[in-house]
């Protein structure tokens, strides 16, 4: 067994693909990871609202059918959200990926274990819910597949991606919500947009 | 005969250009839901749970689109914590609320939430609005469309339960 990956080498080796992608973070460690692997006004990220990343990628995705958006997220955020999955199964938006970054912990408060190290099979959830793809990634090998996939292939797509629970370095972007909205807004429609 | 509120409502999202339109099944929204799915210009998304809608929505302004949540009097309290979105990055919300839990209430269960939701809501910081006879209905919605998409604000319009109808448990 290889060692568990490292959360921030992940989400950079995913978003290096990106491309015109749209990213919405789930709080806490996802929103770091994401930031650290490059800010740009393209990334959305939420600092509360835990639960709500995957449906406000929903949301997105539908606006924007000719752009692929990805979620990115933490396997507590996912968990408080298990709803959204049933309801993005039905949807079934074929522009949309979400990655959970999963190291079976509550990192934010103190590493409490989450239920994803307790049997509960996020992947398997999401795959009941009619997602196109939905895997649970735990090597490189793995991972360069699904890094080959998320932006292409028909979705909705889902990972699950274990990775350590090792700290990472301070990595902490804007968090003023009204920046965070315009810029998003004005990268994606224009400055107009706010007029 | 069914109330003409539902489609004057109807229209007046056309015409405010909402296109995405989140809800949990409801009676009292019943026939706006029809209305709803059955136009092509309008995706109707059915919800486990309302807070899902609210980040929905969200998503949905930040694509270049606008949406509404319908959703009842019982589900607004599973929405505050998700409406942090709206009131830190002031993005617009626009939710039309069916009161239960009031006028004529048969089920003693509903009248919590019921004689809580503006109270709730306003204490959360979302700009609450009432109609509680069906020709006010329509331009209270009005009102809140302006007022939501053109000031980017939280709105909640609650729709009383003497517009509606006390829910009857008779099959």
């Amino acid at each position: 067994m290889s060692a568990p990956l490292d959360r921030r080498a992940v989400a950079a080796r995913i978003l290096s693909a990106r491309g015109d992608a749209l990213v919405v973070t789930g709080l806490g460690n996802p929103t770091y990871d994401v930031a650290a692997a490059g800010d740009t006004a393209l990334n959305f990220y939420l600092w509360a609202a835990m639960g709500g990343a995957a449906m406000t990628g929903l949301g997105l995705a539908l606006a924007q059918p000719r752009r692929r958006v990805l979620v990115v997220t933490g396997d507590g955020e996912m968990l408080m959200g298990l709803g959204s999955l049933a309801t993005i199964g039905v949807e079934r938006p074929s522009n949309l990926a979400i990655v959970v970054l999963d190291n079976e912990h509550y990192g934010e408060t103190g590493m409490q274990p989450a239920h994803t190290g307790r049997g509960v099979d996020l992947a398997g959830i999401a795959a009941a819910t009619g997602f196109k793809l939905a895997v649970t990634v735990r090597t490189e090998t793995e991972l360069e597949l699904l890094a080959a996939q998320l932006f292409t292939a028909d979705g909705p797509l889902f990972a699950a991606v274990k990775v350590s629970t090792a700290p990472s370095p301070t990595s902490l972007p804007p968090r003023d919500g009204p920046y965070l909205r315009s810029r998003f807004r004005e990268a994606l429609l224009g400055a107009d947009i706010h007029r | 005969m069914s109330p003409s509120w539902p489609a004057d409502v109807f229209h007046e999202l056309q015409n405010a250009r909402v296109t995405q339109v989140a809800y949990v099944p409801d009676a009292g929204h019943g026939q706006l839901i029809g209305l709803c799915h059955a136009d092509a210009g309008m995706r109707a998304v059915s919800l486990t749970t309302e807070e899902e809608g609210v980040a929905m929505l969200a998503g949905a302004w930040l694509g270049g689109q606008r949406g509404v949540l319908l959703l009842q009097s019982s589900g607004v309290g599973n929405c505050i914590n998700m409406l942090a979105l709206n009131l830190e990055c002031r993005i617009p919300l626009l939710a039309l609320v069916t009161m239960r839990g009031e006028w004529g209430e048969f089920n003693p269960w509903q009248v919590p939430m019921g004689r809580s939701t503006a109270s709730a809501l306003e204490t959360a910081g979302v700009l609450v609005y009432r109609a509680d006879a069906a020709d006010d209905v329509a331009p209270t919605v009005r009102a809140a469309t302006a007022l939501a998409f053109h000031s980017s604000r939280a709105v909640a319009v609650l729709i009383g339960q003497r517009v509606i109808g006390t829910k009857s448990f008779e099959k």
